[in-house]
């Protein structure tokens, strides 16, 4: 059975129009999914649904989100965030605004193991150590006394990625983990939560525009236009032949690591106006 | 630059400052019409009697002489000599400034307690009626200064619900056994609870009108920025982690959210510390506000003089404080 199932979910603006449609998707345990479609598809909406942060002026207008074995959508709002708070964590997208810059870094990792998770603080602080270390921190100690302005883009994420897999939680939500880095630095990024996920056997719902690292880190793939979940499939399958037109336009529009001076193809005009009437109307 | 020599150029612009406050009080005071001397006198006193004690007082010299006479004499810690009182000037103010003190501090930590805690609920609930509601008590607070919220208090807590005192700072008839004129610090110092409780009867009201229009600027401009820094990641981030709101609003948004405030609260304490004048006087208060209409009142020079450069002091030692407690709280400036 799947830790993660999300069932027909619908989320709309408030009094105004739809922005997720009849989404499904699952997450078995272990496994790595990727989530990829245009920008605006509603592919962070997603996430933000599991993880219960959607913004204000969003609501569930139906559907499940089903957390193993449990709906979280049934579930007091109390009890779902320390239900998701346990088992979840996400991997943000801007490393830079997402450590507060009040707060030393060895705090922001290990308060939470301690204030919710009731770990010992001597117990929490040698996790982050450790998890400093698996993340390719050269020095520790200092990092974890350091504020956030004090370090690169590149450290806070790793610091961040860390601080994901403390509390070894048994799902991840990485939400473009690399965009906002340095493109020297996304491979290194990304090599390590691929590396981390697999060590500790996380599950993960892996936000991309890439193709080329859905290719690379992913056994599972959902192809979301404008809100609605065109195709559904496992990697190989996909990248051997999508079966939906539109994820066949993408995967063309991607330029290929084989051929990078193959130019680069646009999803064809008809394409994208088939795939609206068929999202729109369906 | 390092935090000593930040300190000494805030000490010399400080002193520069005092001196043109010394300066345009002491000129200012001489150039109204009203004649010290004259209104200490009883009727028919004689002509020779007044140029007597203008010349006791030094008033008969150029305004230029009398005020190098004075500064002199403040350099070395002596300000004169009240017209009205006899007594020295220094002593005056300084027996009468812990009462003031007292006040202002106890207003301002009201002012941060109602504002901070209409700040928290509206962030909490934002977006209800709860926050609506808090919005338009806040705009009623702004909108009367604070002597007329002490009549509004004087009326519906001294006459229509006798519940505190209205007038004075304590008891007279009371025995107190203090040896500072810190009362209130002094009594919970000394354990003497009772007491505390009667000068708390007599602050509260006008600590309360003091406070009334601070608490709705604090409470306004740290909602505002709760508000802003709620929408940030590092918020979300924490939300994910399994914290409250409560907890995500006090520990993640609250400390970042305060600066803008803390900076604000510092002029708007200076603020405060001058509603005192009128505020001791409408409770009768015995601090130096009414000292200070007295000494308006009276002519008398010397006071006015003690007591303006006091409070020029307490309020740069105020901006002071806050430019240093904003430097400890913010790690970018501290670095930087
Ligand atoms: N706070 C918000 N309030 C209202 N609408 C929003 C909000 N955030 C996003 N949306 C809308 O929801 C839709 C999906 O947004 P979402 O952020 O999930 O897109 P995305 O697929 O993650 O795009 P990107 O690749 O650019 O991150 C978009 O149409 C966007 O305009
Ligand atoms: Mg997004």
């Amino acid at each position: 059975m799947s830790f993660l199932e999300v069932r027909d979910l619908s989320v709309r603006l408030k009094g105004g129009g739809p922005l997720l449609r009849n989404v499904s998707l699952t997450v078995a345990a272990g496994e790595v999914r990727g989530l990829v479609g245009e920008s605006g598809a509603g592919k962070s909406m997603i996430g933000k649904a599991i993880l219960g942060i959607l913004p204000r002026s969003v609501e569930i207008s139906s559907g499940a989100i089903v957390l193993d074995g449990t709906d979280l959508l049934t579930l007091p709002p109390a009890m779902r965030r320390q239900r998701v708070g346990a088992t979840c964590a996400l991997i943000p997208q801007d490393p830079l605004t997402a450590l507060n810059p009040s707060r030393r870094i060895g705090p922001q990792i290990t308060d939470r193991l301690v204030d919710i998770l009731g770990w010992k603080r001597a117990e929490a602080e040698a996790r982050a150590r450790a998890l400093l270390h698996e993340v390719q921190i050269a020095d520790p100690d200092r990092v974890l006394r350091q504020y956030p302005h004090e370090l690169s883009g590149g450290m806070r994420q790793r610091i961040l990625i860390a601080s994901a897999f403390a509390a070894e939680p048994r799902l991840i939500v990485a939400d473009e983990p690399t965009t906002a880095l340095d493109v020297t630095v996304q491979k290194q990024i990304l090599k390590l939560i691929a590396g981390l996920q697999a060590r500790h056997g996380t599950a993960l719902l892996f936000v991309t525009h890439d193709l080329g690292v859905v290719s690379k880190v992913c056994q599972s793939l959902s192809v979301l236009y404008s809100g609605k979940v065109v195709e559904d499939t496992d990697v190989a399958r996909f990248f051997a032949g999508p079966a939906h037109p539109y994820s066949a336009a993408l995967l063309a529009a991607t330029p290929k690591y084989t051929d990078p001076t193959a130019g680069l193809n646009p999803v064809p005009e008809a394409v994208i106006a088939a795939v609206r009437a068929e999202v729109e109307n369906g | 630059m390092t935090l000593v020599r930040t300190l000494l150029l805030r000490l010399m612009t400080t002193a520069v400052t005092l001196f043109g406050v010394a300066v345009i009080v002491f000129f200012v005071i001489r150039v109204v019409p009203g004649n010290p001397v004259a209104m200490m006198l009883p009727p028919g006193a004689t002509a020779e009697d007044v140029a007597r004690l203008t010349a006791l007082y030094g008033l008969d010299k150029s305004i230029p002489q009398q005020f190098v006479i004075w500064g002199a004499g403040v350099l070395h810690g002596d300000f004169g000599t009240s017209i009205t009182l006899r007594q020295p000037v220094l002593a005056l103010v300084l027996g009468r400034l812990p009462a003031t003190l007292e006040l202002s501090v106890l207003a301002l930590v009201m002012a941060v307690l109602m504002g901070g805690a209409a700040a928290l609920t509206g962030t909490r609930l934002r977006e209800t009626r709860v926050e609506g509601g808090i919005d338009v008590a806040n705009g009623m607070a702004l909108s009367v200064p604070d002597f007329l919220w002490g009549l509004v208090l004087i009326l519906v807590f001294g006459v229509l619900l006798p519940v505190f005192q209205i007038s004075g700072r304590v008891t007279p008839s009371l025995h107190l056994p203090f040896v500072t004129n810190f009362y209130l610090v002094e009594s919970l110092v000394r354990l003497r609870f009772d007491l505390t409780r009667d000068l708390l009867a007599h602050m509260f009201l006008p600590a309360f009108a003091l406070a009334i229009p601070l608490a709705a600027i604090i409470g306004q401009l740290l909602k505002q920025s709760l508000k802003e820094t709620m929408h940030l990641d590092y918020v979300t981030l924490a939300r994910t982690q399994g914290y409250s709101e409560a907890r995500v609003i006090w520990r993640e948004a609250l400390p970042n959210a305060i600066l803008p405030t803390l900076t604000l609260v510092g002029v708007q304490f200076t603020f405060l510390i001058g509603g005192t004048v009128i505020i001791e006087r409408l409770f009768s208060y015995e601090g130096l506000g009414n000292m200070a209409i007295d000494a308006v009142i009276n002519r008398d020079l010397p006071l006015i003089q003690g007591i303006v450069i006091l409070f020029a002091v307490i309020f740069t030692g105020v901006n002071l404080v806050v430019d240093l407690t904003y430097a400890a709280l913010n790690p970018r400036l501290r670095h930087g």
